[in-house]
C-alpha cells in the first residue's frame, strides 16, 4: 500500500541548489564582468582565460584521481616545478631537441608517480604524508644539477663557458601553438578532461579507483587489486603533473626555480571544488574543469577591474569556500557515489 | 506484581508515533506501553522499523510524530541527553557507534558522568576509577584496575557489550532498551545476561528486550509485541504460570501475510569430491594445527563461539589473511592465494563476517556493489556497459526478492537483511566453486535468513562447495549437511547433521582443551 510521499517545494529547490549553483554562481560571474568590462568577453580574452586556466585544471584533474582513491597528491606543484627545470636542462644544458625534452619531462613525471605509489603502497606510508615528504624531496633536488639557479638561454656556466643550448621554437609552440582558432594547452585540457571522464565515469579502472575511496578493505574483499590501483591514481597524477609542467614551461621560457610552486595549492583546490559540481560529492573530472574555469574568470576579472594582486588569494580562497559550501552545508545529501550519467 | 496497580501502571508510553525518512515512512503510528517489572520483547523483520523507533526512545529523532508520556505526562525527547534524563538508557547493537575508542575502558565506563560535567575530563584515573569500578560491579565483572586502564580498543567485542551495558546501568534507569544485546555473546555469557534482565525486573525496571531470536522469548519476556511494516501488530502478555507464548502466531505476524513455511526439512547430501584440502594449518597463535576437507556438493557448516579461529580459516582461505603455517590444495592442486583476486579468479568468494566494514560502500548502489567483484563481466574491453550492470542490479532484486526501489538504491539505504541478501546474492551469480559465508545471518531477519539459506543449498546441489561459518548451532543445522565444531582453532567434532544432535554440537563446543 503506497503511502503518500510528499517532497516539500524547499526540498526541491535545494536540490537544484546543489546540483546546478554552482554552475550558475561561474555563470553569473562570468556574465557580470562581461557586461561591467567590455574587454572581458573578446575571443582573445576568452582564449587567454582558458589558457591560464589549462595548467591548473591538468594538474586539478591529476589530484582528482588521487582523490579519488581517498587519497590526495601534493607532490604535483614540484613535479610541475620539476618538469620545467628538466626542459629546461635537457635544451640549454645538453643542446637536445624539443620533443627529447618532452620525453624527459614526461619520464621525469612517471617516476616521481612510482615513487609516490612505492611509498604509499609498498611502504604503507600515508598519503599525504608520503607525497609531502615527496614535495619538499623534489623541490630540493630539483635544483641541484642546476646549483639552485634558474636555467636560461645563453646563461653562463660555473666554468665561465656559456650555455651551448636555448629553448627550440618547436618546444615553445607548445604553449603558443594553435589548433584551428584553439590555443593548443586549452586543446591538451579538453583532451585530458575527456580522457579523464572517460577512465573514472566510463571503466571499469575508474569504478575500481572510487571502490577504494569508498572502502579499500571492502574492495579488497571484492577480490579488487587495491594496491595496484592505488598506485595507478598516483602514477597519472605525475604523469598529469609533468603535463602541466611543461606547458608551463614552454609559458615562461626558462628554467625558473620557483615555477610550479604555487599550483599545487590551486590544483587542490579545484578538485575540491570540483566535488561539489553538480551535486555529485565526489571527485570528478568536468567538476575540476569547471573549478579551474571559474578560479580563471574570476582572477581576470579582478585583474580588468585593477585589483591589487593580493586579492587574488583572497578570492581563490572564497571560491573555495563558497565551493564547500554547497557540498556541506547546504546538500542535506551524504557523500554519493552513485553514478550521475 | 500484576496486581499492584502501581507497578502496572505503565513507565512509559508511546501513542501512535510516526517517523519518516524523506518519502519513506518507517514508524506508521506506534503505540506501546512499557510497564515497570515487565520484560517486554519487540521482535520484527529487518525494515520493520526496529532500529528506527529505538533511536526515537533513545532521542536520536525528535522530529517524530505521535506523543511519547513518561509516568503519564507528555515529554519530549529532543536529545539523547533528555532521554537520559527521563531516566531512558539504550544499549544500541552498534557497538562502535557508542564506545569511544582511545579512552581507556574507566573513562569509557564514567563517559556519561563526563561529559555531564560530574567528572574532570582530563585524566585523572585517581577520581575515575572508583566510580568506574562501582559500575562494573553493577554486572560483577570483576575487572581490575589493569583492565579499567586499558584501551577500550583491546577489549573484546563481548565485553565492549558488557561494558555499555554497566554504563546504561549505571545511570539506574526507569527504562532500559536492549537492542539485539545477545548477538554477539557466547552461551555463558548470554546466561549472565539472561539473570541479569531477571534482577531489573525484579528491581522494577521496564526493559524492552529487541531480538531476533525467538528461542530467548521464553526464557526472558513477559510480553511480546511484534512489528511489522512500520506498527504492532501482535501482542501476547504472559504471567508465571501461563501457556507459553504462541510461536507460530508470532512468527506469522512477524512475515505478514506472505507464506510461513514450516522450518524446511533438510534432505541431506554427501558430497564426493574434495575441493578444498587443509594439512597442517594453525589458525590462531596458540593452537595445535588442523587437517580439513571441504567438499564438493554438501554444505559444510563450521560453527564455534567467538575467537574459535572461524574467520581466520575462511580469509586464509579466500587470500585476505595468510594461515600461520600449513598447506593448502584445491582440486588436488597446491593453492596458496597472495591476493583476494587470485581467489576470486579460482572461483573462491567469501561473504565477510562484518558487513558494514567489510562488505559495503558508503553511497555506492546496489547495481554498484553487485557488480565491484565482476566488474570484466559487465564490460567490453575495460569499457562498462551501464545496461549490463543494470541487468545484474535487477536480477539480483528479482532473483533474491530485494526489497529496494530499484537497482540504483543506494545500498545503504536499505534495511540489514536486504542488505545482506546483496552482498551474498551478487556472488552467487558469479557460478562459484567455494563459496564461503562467515556469520551470514547476523542481524537478518526469519525470511531474509529462509532465503539466503535456500540459494546456499542451491549453489551446494549445483556443485559447489559451501561453507558456513557461525555461532549459532540452530542456524547451522537449518542450513548445513555436516557440521564441524571448531573450539580454540582446533576442530573438535566433525559429522554429518543427521547423525548429531544438539546437546553434543553443544557439548563439544563448550569443552575447553
Amino acid at each position: 500500500m503506497p503511502e503518500v510521499t510528499r517532497v516539500s517545494t524547499l526540498d526541491r529547490i535545494r536540490d537544484a541548489v546543489v546540483r546546478y549553483g554552482f554552475v550558475a554562481v561561474t555563470v553569473v560571474l562570468f556574465a557580470y564582468f562581461a557586461l561591467s568590462e567590455p574587454a572581458f568577453a573578446t575571443s582573445s580574452s576568452i582564449f587567454t582565460m582558458l589558457k591560464f586556466a589549462a595548467v591548473t585544471a591538468i594538474l586539478g584533474l591529476g589530484v582528482t584521481f588521487t582523490m579519488v582513491v581517498g587519497g590526495l597528491d601534493m607532490s604535483v606543484g614540484s613535479t610541475a616545478g620539476l618538469a620545467v627545470q628538466l626542459a629546461a636542462m635537457t635544451m640549454v644544458f645538453y643542446n637536445l631537441t624539443g620533443p627529447t625534452a618532452v620525453v624527459a619531462v614526461i619520464v621525469g613525471g612517471l617516476v616521481v608517480g612510482l615513487l609516490n605509489a612505492f611509498l604509499i603502497v609498498v611502504c604503507r606510508i600515508p598519503d599525504l604524508l608520503a607525497t609531502l615528504g615527496m614535495m619538499f624531496v623534489i623541490q630540493g633536488a630539483k635544483l641541484i644539477p642546476v646549483n639552485g639557479q634558474s636555467v636560461s638561454s645563453g646563461m653562463v656556466l660555473r666554468n665561465g663557458s656559456t650555455a651551448p643550448g636555448k629553448f627550440t621554437p618547436d618546444f615553445l609552440k607548445i604553449d603558443r601553438g594553435f589548433v584551428g582558432p584553439v590555443p593548443l594547452p586549452v586543446v591538451i585540457m579538453l583532451v585530458l578532461v575527456l580522457l579523464s571522464w572517460f577512465v573514472l565515469a566510463r571503466t571499469t579502472w575508474g569504478r575500481v579507483m572510487y571502490a577504494i575511496g569508498a572502502n579499500p578493505e571492502a574492495a579488497r574483499l571484492a577480490g579488487v587489486r587495491v594496491g595496484l590501483y592505488h598506485g595507478l591514481a598516483y602514477v597519472i597524477s605525475g604523469l598529469f603533473a609533468s603535463v602541466g609542467g611543461l606547458i608551463l614551461v614552454s609559458r615562461i621560457g626558462q628554467g625558473d626555480v620557483n615555477a610550479g610552486s604555487s599550483s599545487l595549492l590551486e590544483a587542490i583546490a579545484v578538485a575540491l571544488v570540483g566535488t561539489s559540481v553538480l551535486g555529485l560529492a565526489k571527485p570528478n573530472a568536468w567538476g575540476t574543469l569547471v573549478g579551474a574555469l571559474l578560479v580563471a574568470i574570476v582572477l581576470t576579472g579582478l585583474t580588468m577591474k585593477g585589483a591589487q594582486y593580493y586579492h587574488q588569494d583572497t578570492a581563490k580562497g572564497l571560491v573555495l569556500l563558497v565551493a564547500l559550501l554547497f557540498s556541506f552545508t547546504i546538500s542535506r545529501r551524504k557523500v554519493r557515489y552513485t553514478p550521475a550519467t | 506484581m500484576a496486581d499492584d496497580p502501581a507497578a502496572a501502571a505503565p513507565v512509559l508510553e508511546l501513542d501512535g508515533i510516526t517517523m519518516s525518512f524523506d518519502a519513506n515512512e518507517v514508524l506508521k503510528g506506534v503505540t506501546l506501553a512499557l510497564t515497570a517489572g515487565r520484560v517486554t520483547a519487540l521482535l520484527g523483520a529487518n525494515g520493520a522499523g526496529k532500529s528506527t523507533l529505538i533511536k526515537v526512545l533513545a532521542g536520536v529523532y525528535p522530529d517524530h510524530g505521535g506523543q511519547i508520556r513518561v509516568a503519564g505526562s507528555p515529554m519530549v525527547m529532543e536529545s539523547p541527553m533528555a532521554a537520559a534524563r527521563h531516566g531512558i538508557q539504550t544499549v544500541h547493537q552498534r557497538i562502535d557507534e557508542t564506545i569511544v575508542p582511545g579512552l581507556t575502558v574507566a573513562e569509557n565506563l564514567v563517559f556519561e558522568e563526563i561529559i555531564r560535567g560530574e567528572l574532570p575530563a582530563v585524566r585523572s584515573l585517581r577520581r575515575l576509577l572508583p566510580r568506574a569500578r562501582q559500575i562494573a560491579d553493577i554486572l560483577d565483572l570483576g575487572w581490575s584496575n589493569a583492565v579499567l586502564t586499558k584501551d577500550v580498543f583491546e577489549l573484546g567485542i563481548a565485553d565492549s557489550q558488557l561494558l555499555l551495558l554497566a554504563r546504561a546501568l549505571g545511570q539506574h534507569p526507569r527504562v532500559l532498551v536492549l537492542d539485539e544485546p545477545t548477538s554477539t555473546l557466547s552461551a555463558a555469557e548470554v546466561e549472565r545476561l539472561f539473570a541479569l534482565v531477571h534482577r531489573l525486573r525484579d528491581e522494577g525496571v521496564a526493559i524492552l528486550y529487541v531480538t531476533h531470536r525467538l528461542s530467548e522469548l521464553h526464557e526472558v519476556a513477559d510480553e511480546v509485541v511484534v512489528l511489522r511494516d512500520g506498527r504492532i501488530h501482535n501482542r501476547q502478555v504472559r504471567q508465571a504460570g501461563d501457556a507459553p507464548f504462541d510461536m507460530p502466531a508470532v512468527v506469522r505476524s512477524m512475515l505478514g501475510e506472505s507464506v510461513v513455511t514450516a522450518s524446511h526439512e533438510l534432505t541431506e547430501v554427501r558430497g564426493e569430491r574434495v575441493a578444498i584440502e587443509l594439512r597442517d594449518v594453525r589458525l590462531l597463535s596458540r593452537c595445535e594445527p588442523i587437517d580439513l576437507d571441504l567438499r564438493y556438493g554438501e554444505v559444510t557448516g563450521i560453527v564455534g563461539l567467538i575467537g574459535a579461529g572461524k574467520s581466520e580459516l575462511a580469509r586464509g582461505i579466500f587470500g585476505a589473511e595468510r594461515f600461520r603455517s600449513g598447506t593448502m590444495r584445491l582440486d588436488g592442486q597446491p593453492y596458496a592465494p597472495r591476493h583476494t583476486s587470485e581467489a576470486v579468479r579460482k572461483g573462491i568468494y567469501l561473504v565477510p563476517e562484518d558487513r558494514a566494514a567489510e562488505a559495503m560502500l558508503p553511497g555506492w548502489s546496489l547495481t554498484w556493489t553487485a557488480t565491484l567483484p565482476f566488474l570484466a563481466s559487465v564490460s567490453r574491453g575495460s569499457m562498462l556497459s551501464t545496461a549490463r550492470e543494470g541487468k545484474v542490479g535487477q536480477a539480483m532484486i528479482d532473483d533474491f526478492g530485494v526489497v529496494a526501489t530499484g537497482p540504483s538504491q543506494p545500498l545503504d539505504s536499505l534495511s540489514g537483511g536486504n542488505q545482506q541478501k546483496v552482498v551474498v546474492g551478487r556472488w552467487m551469480h558469479g557460478s562459484p566453486r567455494v563459496l564461503l559465508l562467515d556469520e551470514p545471518f547476523r542481524g537478518v531477519d526469519i525470511g531474509a535468513r529462509g532465503d539466503i539459506s535456500r540459494k546456499a543449498r542451491e549453489q551446494s546441489a549445483a556443485g559447489a562447495c559451501v561453507v558456513v561459518l557461525s555461532s549459532d548451532v540452530e542456524e547451522i543445522r537449518e542450513v548445513a549437511d555436516r557440521i564441524v565444531v571448531l573450539v580454540e582453532g582446533e576442530v573438535r567434532l566433525d559429522e554429518y547433521t543427521t547423525e548429531i544432535d544438539n546437546d553434543a554440537i553443544v557439548t563439544s563446543m563448550s569443552e575447553v582443551a
